[in-house]
């Protein structure tokens, strides 16, 4: 059966550590870095890749626009 | 990298219409949101050519440096006035305003009812953080009852200083308001309705029929002294029953 497969890049330097993504997503997909970026804010990081759906909930909630969103059908 | 991240994959990336330039705007702020769906609604409709904004002072003066489109900058309160004087020179431009809630409805309050009597054929969008933002939380007249402010430390008190004023529902009783809405900003749901709105407010003002006017209610994280996600959920709950969301006026005709 083919499934929808997604995937976010994240640009760490862009993202100031609100985290407003994180419960943006259903799937748990976008977890907090314990490190920082340069400017000292804990970015976000791409998590469950597996469960990621490529529906860009996270990405246009993102203040800043540090994600960019990827999907495709797999078989 | 996996074989997901590919161009002929793409779903979202950064407005094309914003410059390279990082956002002056704090951690998790509404503002940053609502400017990148203006500028998809612009890149999506292809009025990068026509449109022309007008920031106000307050947090969001810096658009121009964010929005890769011409843009002029208003006295406080005063883009209205401008939107206007621009609008009437090249009316078929697409001419907007791009205001918070100190600038639209406190110093702003006069040229705001009054481009809207006129139905002036701009879209004014009216950022609602309930708080004058830049200049450090001092209260708005959106400050909701209660609501601790640097210039009211125990909470707005209604009875010496008013109470929220709602300036959506009030220009929506004006003849030249064509269409009026509130919207939010901070969840996937609320951005696909809040661009929808935006989109069409832009298609108004190209076919000329007059004022549209779109509030978002947003949060000021900073201002509130909150964490982002604390000030959405504080928003939710404490905003919303104040600032109901929805359409209050379509195509000349009040829906609410
Ligand atoms: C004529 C004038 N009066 C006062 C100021 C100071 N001032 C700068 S920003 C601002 C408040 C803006 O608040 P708001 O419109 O709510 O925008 P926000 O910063 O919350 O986005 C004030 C009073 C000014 N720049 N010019
Ligand atoms: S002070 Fe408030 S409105 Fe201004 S950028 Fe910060 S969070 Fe946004």
């Amino acid at each position: 059966m083919a499934k929808i497969k997604g995937e976010i890049i994240i640009d760490v330097e862009r993202c100031k550590g609100c985290h407003v993504c994180v419960p943006a997503c259903n799937f748990k997909c976008v977890g907090v870095s314990p490190k920082v970026n340069s400017k000292g804010y804990n970015y976000v990081v791409f998590e469950n890749s597996e469960s990621c759906t490529g529906c860009a909930n996270c990405a246009i909630v993102c203040p800043d626009a540090a994600i960019t969103v990827y999907r495709t059908k797999v078989e | 990298m996996s074989s997901i991240a590919k161009k002929e994959n793409l779903v979202y990336q950064r407005p094309a219409l914003r410059t390279e330039k990082e956002y002056s705007f704090c951690p998790g702020c509404g503002h940053g949101t609502v400017h990148n769906i203006i500028l998809e609604v612009i890149e999506e409709m292809g009025l990068q050519e026509k449109a022309i904004g007008i920031t106000p002072v307050g947090c969001a003066v810096l658009a121009y440096e964010f929005m890769n489109i011409d843009m002029q900058q208003a006295a406080h309160g005063r883009a209205p006035a401008l939107a206007t004087a621009i609008n009437r020179m090249m009316p078929d431009k697409a001419v907007f305003t791009y205001q918070g809630d100190g600038d639209l409805a406190a110093i702003g309050t006069a040229e705001t009812i009054h481009a809207c009597n006129r139905g002036e054929n701009i879209v004014i969008f009216f950022v609602n953080n309930g708080i004058y933002g830049m200049t450090g939380g001092q209260m708005a007249p959106t400050t909701l009852p209660g609501m601790p402010s640097s210039t009211s430390p125990y909470g707005r008190d209604v009875e010496t200083m008013g109470g929220p004023m709602k300036i959506t529902e009030m220009i929506s009783q004006l003849d030249g308001v064509y269409m009026s809405t509130r919207q939010a900003a901070h969840t996937p749901a609320y951005v696909r309705k809040l661009k929808k709105a935006i989109r069409q407010a832009f298609e108004n003002q190209q076919a000329r029929k007059g004022l549209s006017f779109v509030e978002i209610v947003t949060n000021c994280a900073s201002g509130w002294k909150k964490t982002p996600t604390d000030a959405n959920k504080w928003l939710e709950e404490n905003m919303f029953p104040v600032y109901p969301l929805g359409d209050i006026k379509i195509d000349g005709k009040l829906v609410k």
